[in-house]
């Protein structure tokens, strides 16, 4: 019963922030409102049990990512969005269209579910099986991202740098 | 105990919402976060499977998956300043030719 509540107060928390993401016009507000949403996502991972998932959770989507991306809106002065003509006719058709497909998912699963409940804590998840499972079992998979994210960086540093002629020559100092 | 279709419901919310938001919003910073949304509601569901069948696989492709919207919001984000660099504007309605 505890864990229902725990769970419909974070899931309330989690659905409010989403929906204020939408409503906010300002990108900071935004941004946020999206660490609430992912911070009240960490605590549904912990009540499935999932401990390394929820810190890693906070560390690397509440914490780095969301510091990116408030950094960006910070760095390019983003001001507050303007309507137009496109986004009206996406809200008008968007919308409604989202809420019936959602409204017909979650009447599927709510009616033709057939699996039990989840037991709290039934499945730990503490880092030290994790990183087994990712030194061997996905050996392989965890090389790859290294080097996904190693171009990501290069891909980065790349883009968001000045073009060469704009550049003071250092050479020549 | 907590129902798996209660957690794949949330889920199913959190991915609309970032559905919606990629639709209306025309801000290309408020755009990318709807995807992290969207890449978020797909996490929870991943771990509740995890939890419900036993199996800590679920977890670690949690964690692949993190591990790629990490690397995906770096790149996306430089793409913004540059982007901002060359239009001086961020409403994607008025970013529509590819070339300058």
């Amino acid at each position: 019963m505890l864990h229902l509540i725990v769970f419909s107060a974070f899931g309330l928390i989690c659905v409010a922030g989403a929906v204020n993401l939408l409503v906010q016009r300002h990108p900071i507000n935004s941004a946020l409102s999206l660490v609430v949403v992912m911070g009240s996502l960490a605590v549904e991972y912990l009540l499935l049990g999932a401990e390394f998932v929820a810190a890693v959770q906070v560390i690397v989507y509440a914490g780095a990512i969301m510091v990116l991306f408030v950094f960006v809106i910070m760095l390019l002065n983003a001001g507050e969005e303007e309507r137009t003509k496109g986004s009206r006719v996406a809200m008008l058709f968007g919308i409604p269209g989202v809420l019936i497909g959602s409204v017909l998912v979650a009447w599927v699963l709510l009616e033709h579910s057939v699996t039990d409940s989840v037991a709290v804590g039934a499945l730990p998840g503490p880092p030290k099986v994790i990183g087994w499972l990712l030194f061997h079992d996905f050996l392989l998979p965890f090389e790859v991202t290294s080097v996904l994210v190693l171009i990501a960086i290069m891909g980065a540093v790349v883009l968001a740098s000045h073009p060469e002629s704009k550049q003071p020559d250092k050479r020549e100092g | 105990m907590v129902p798996l279709s209660y957690y794949l419901v949330l889920s199913g919310i959190l991915f609309a919402c970032g559905v919606t938001g990629f639709l209306i919003k025309r801000n290309i910073i408020t755009i990318f976060m709807s995807i992290e949304l969207m890449l978020n509601g797909v996490n929870l569901s991943f771990v509740a499977f995890a939890a419900q069948w036993h199996a800590l696989s679920g977890q670690v492709f949690v964690f692949f998956v993190m591990v790629v919207a990490a690397a995906e919001s770096a790149v996306g984000l430089a793409i913004i300043i540059a982007i901002y660099r060359t239009r001086e504007t961020l409403n994607v309605d008025r970013v529509n030719l590819l070339k300058l």
